[in-house]
């Protein structure tokens, strides 16, 4: 008996949320393009496609709708995958499944801002420079500096205008940064120290350490709201601020999403610890939001030397 | 134990039927079935759309719609011949024959890989939709920048842009859980004895796919990510006036891109030995020198993708480079030629429907990869650039090396996965039908292209006529004959001759030990490679 339960593999009952995740997906796609179709602006703040408004208001409903039915059905597919971990259905095959399917998702995620991060670098090196290069006579972009940050040429190009509102000024790399770099990287400790009580089994210091590494995570994420609303309000440093704004936001805006997502992550796994799971062999789903904290922290690190500081 | 009492077989004897059965299934037969047919009908859409552009293309002139409508089918014929069409054939294979010919019990993640592919149907929705909205007055229809979105073209482009974007986002997601799932499934569900270096060739070619879709992939994402910001809120990725550069985008797309060429070929890789070694009656030559040339050409593929834009402008040190490193693509391909004759010399070799599309793949593949070098080569390639020449080779690649190898897969594995023979004579008609079609369709579209004619028109010069035609004419008939080929799916999963185990004579490896068709779960108890 005990031989034939080694050898054998769970797999789990067929499952209808997959498939509604994919509805809500649908959904939540073709909402965001009704909507920014019937919303989008041009630069002088003019309706783009006036005959086709009517589309935004049905377009954000459906965004909603989407984005409700993914997250129930996501709430519902983790919580039976729960329920089988806590009845034993996954035992150490199944374990290294999840062990190396953890580690290949983060690589696919490493690899997701790996283009923004080559986004930055190419920019830097090579279209700035290569752009503040031709000579004036030739060029329409006459204002271009080759420093960092850029927000491209003042004034009028080829019929649109270019010229923020104001000039900005590029975010420092002391100030709150600084603070969301500390705050990340105790946070890599404290989760380390949960983890450390988890095997020893000693359940006061998990649930200590989790809900300190929340806290420090969404300290994290104000420190990080405040700051970009200093940039829109004080700094006229926004989106649409040459390469330096885009390259800015769409990085940090995606870390913290990832940091949104991970906080999420903690607070389940932080209440299922105090519900008394997880055992001190057995925790792979502690141990696949640390990684995936770890992984947020190293990326910030990333962050803070190449958009903040360099 | 507490723990060991409650986990026993109980939990997957039963499973509903109907549209339920398909809707939730765990078990990768269903999931692969469904894939290969998602696959067939995408295919099938993907083709009536090409024929649109060739019926347009049969005489100079504009005689059956406008340039962009022209435009649009051409990219959406792209997109889904590659997303829609090969790689869910891909992906259907191996969620069918992985698991038996590693005598795993299943993928290693089921539900996830059931996601995986009901992913499919709402991206094939969304490349499409935009059709239909045209229809009602909403937007002009779907995007027309060809497959690859360049920028200016697509931040101006319409609605019909935004739904691609947003078609390749979820068919990213799909791809690369679907890769997860494969790795998981090779690392962790091999049977006890079988190491890495006694896997089926298949499982190496789609293990090195995995890793190349997770490499590049997420890559892809970020980039139409950009392109969606710049459309909508007002970032300057890849526009010059805010120190961006639309290049940049030619890039980012290629990085991703060209490893997609060896996404959609790599698993082909890996049945072609198969099939070649079943009909010589021989083992595969040289397993470890082609494990090795499926490696290198895997690590090679993420560094040469500036190829595809030589005529953009770089350095010439960065030439230089983009042309060597492609040319020495060739060396682990040349291995992989090498193997696979070598494998039918002094075979005792038959040529049933799968041999002959294999040995009609290895010609045909062969003429694709050569016309590769051609364009690999700097100083020639800004004759080829953007000519027809591009499209008879890629096609040589893609349709040959690709859709055929797929079809040799096909017949390969269906008197497995059916239970019954298919129609042998429709089989070797399909085969013949759709060789000659297809050499009549591409032949004249290398000599076209070299005498100039550029792609992605709907118009041409009157010199370019006859080759024109031909080429439509070849086309219609290598469309009509798939007519065929879905004929003897669709009866061979109705009935007919009864297969066997081994079904073919000359057979290896675990997925021929089973039944045809397998049972529902078919390694219960995992076998032992000795």
């Amino acid at each position: 008996m005990a031989s034939h339960s080694e050898n054998h593999y769970f797999v789990p009952h067929g499952s209808i949320y997959p498939a509604l995740i994919s509805v809500g997906l649908l959904s939540l796609a073709s909402g965001f393009v009704f909507n920014v179709t019937g919303s989008d602006t041009r630069m002088d703040g003019s309706i783009k496609n006036p005959a086709l408004t009517y589309l935004a208001t049905p377009g954000k409903y459906m965004m909603y709708l989407g984005l409700a039915i993914i997250l129930f059905m996501m709430f519902k597919w983790l919580s039976s995958v729960v329920t089988e971990s806590l009845t034993g259905q996954y035992k150490k095959w199944e374990d290294k499944s999840f062990r190396i399917g953890m580690i290949v998702f983060i690589c696919s995620e490493v690899a997701f801002f790996a283009a923004f991060f080559g986004a930055l670098f190419y920019m830097r090196v090579l279209s700035v420079p290569d752009l503040a290069s031709y000579a004036p006579d030739i060029t329409p972009y006459k204002d271009f500096l080759s420093t960092w940050p850029s927000q491209g040429p003042g004034g009028t190009v080829l019929g649109e205008s270019y010229k923020p509102d104001q000039a900005f000024h590029p975010m420092s790399w002391s100030g709150l940064p600084l603070i969301n770099t500390l705050l990340l990287l105790s946070s890599g400790a404290t989760i380390t120290w949960a983890h450390w009580g988890l095997i020893k089994n000693n359940r006061k210091q998990l649930v200590i350490g989790l809900f300190l590494t929340i806290a420090l995570g969404v300290t994290f994420l104000i420190c990080q709201a405040a700051e970009y609303h200093h940039a829109y309000t004080e700094m006229g440093l926004t989106l649409k601020s040459g390469a330096y704004g885009a390259t800015f936001f769409m990085l940090t805006g995606f870390h913290g999403f990832h940091v949104t997502i991970g906080t999420l992550m903690l607070i389940v796994i932080w209440l299922r610890s105090i519900k008394g799971h997880f055992t001190p062999e057995h925790h792979f789903g502690f141990e696949g939001v640390a990684w995936y904290w770890h992984f947020v922290d190293v990326v910030w690190l990333g962050l803070y030397i190449f958009v903040y500081m360099l | 134990m507490s723990t060991t009492t409650v986990a026993h077989h109980d939990e997957h004897h039963d499973h509903p039927t109907g549209i339920m059965r398909w809707l939730t299934t765990t078990n990768h037969k269903d999931i692969g079935t469904m894939y290969l047919t998602f696959s067939l009908i995408m295919f099938l859409v993907g083709g009536s759309m090409i024929l649109g552009i060739r019926a347009e293309l049969f005489k100079p002139g504009l005689q059956l719609m406008n340039p962009e409508f022209f435009n649009q089918l051409i990219g959406v014929h792209a997109l889904i011949m590659i997303f829609a069409a090969l790689m869910p054939a891909a992906t259907g294979f191996a969620n069918w024959m992985l698991p038996l010919q590693i005598g795993a019990p299943d993928m290693a993640l089921p539900r996830l890989n059931n996601w995986g592919f009901w992913i499919l149907p709402p991206s094939a929705i969304l490349l499409t939709l935009p059709f239909t909205l045209a229809l009602f007055g909403v937007g002009d229809g779907a995007l027309a920048t060809g497959w690859t979105f360049y920028p200016p073209l697509s931040v101006q482009g319409g609605i019909g842009v935004d739904f691609a974007i947003f078609a390749v986002h979820l068919l990213g997601i799909s791809s690369v859980l679907g890769s997860i799932n494969i790795i998981v499934t090779i690392y962790n569900m091999r049977a006890p004895g079988m190491t890495l270096m006694k896997m089926p060739m298949f499982a190496w070619g789609w293990l090195i796919t995995a890793f190349l879709l997770i490499a590049t992939i997420p890559v892809l994402a970020g980039a139409v990510t950009m392109l969606l910001t710049d459309r909508h809120f007002g970032t300057h990725f890849f526009d010059a006036a805010g120190g961006g550069d639309p290049i940049m985008f030619q890039h980012l797309f290629w990085f991703f891109g060209h490893p997609e060429v060896y996404i959609l070929l790599l698993p082909v890789w890996g049945f072609i030995p198969q099939i070649l070694q079943t009909f010589s009656r021989k083992p595969m030559y040289g397993y470890k020198a082609q494990v090795y040339s499926l490696w290198a050409i895997g690590a090679l593929a993420v560094v040469v993708w500036a190829h595809h834009f030589f005529t953009a402008g770089m350095p010439v040190p960065a030439l230089l480079y983009f042309m060597y490193s492609t040319m020495a693509i060739s060396l682990p391909l040349a291995v992989l030629f090498y193997c696979w004759i070598r494998t039918m010399w002094k075979g005792s070799m038959s040529f049933e429907t799968p041999m002959l599309f294999t040995v009609g793949w290895i010609i045909l593949f062969g003429i694709g990869g050569l016309t590769g070098l051609v364009l690999a080569d700097v100083a020639a390639d800004a004759q080829y650039h953007n000519s027809y020449f591009v499209v008879a080779h890629f096609h040589y690649t893609l349709f040959a090396g690709g859709i055929m190898g797929i079809m040799a897969g096909v017949y390969y594995w269906l008197p497995k996965m059916t239970g019954h023979m298919y129609n042998e004579k429709l089989g070797k008609l399909h085969f013949w039908l759709t060789a000659i079609s297809f050499n009549v369709t591409f032949i004249p579209q290398f000599f076209v292209g070299l005498a100039g004619m550029p792609r992605r028109i709907p118009d041409y010069a009157l010199q370019f006529a006859e080759f024109n035609m031909i080429s439509s004419i070849g086309a219609f008939v290598l469309g009509l004959s798939q007519l065929l080929f879905v004929y003897n799916i669709v009866s061979c999963a109705r009935g007919g001759k009864k297969a066997t185990d081994q079904v073919w004579e000359g057979a290896q490896g675990l997925e021929w030990t089973l039944p045809s068709p397998p049972p529902y779960h078919s390694f219960t108890e995992q076998p032992v490679v000795k």
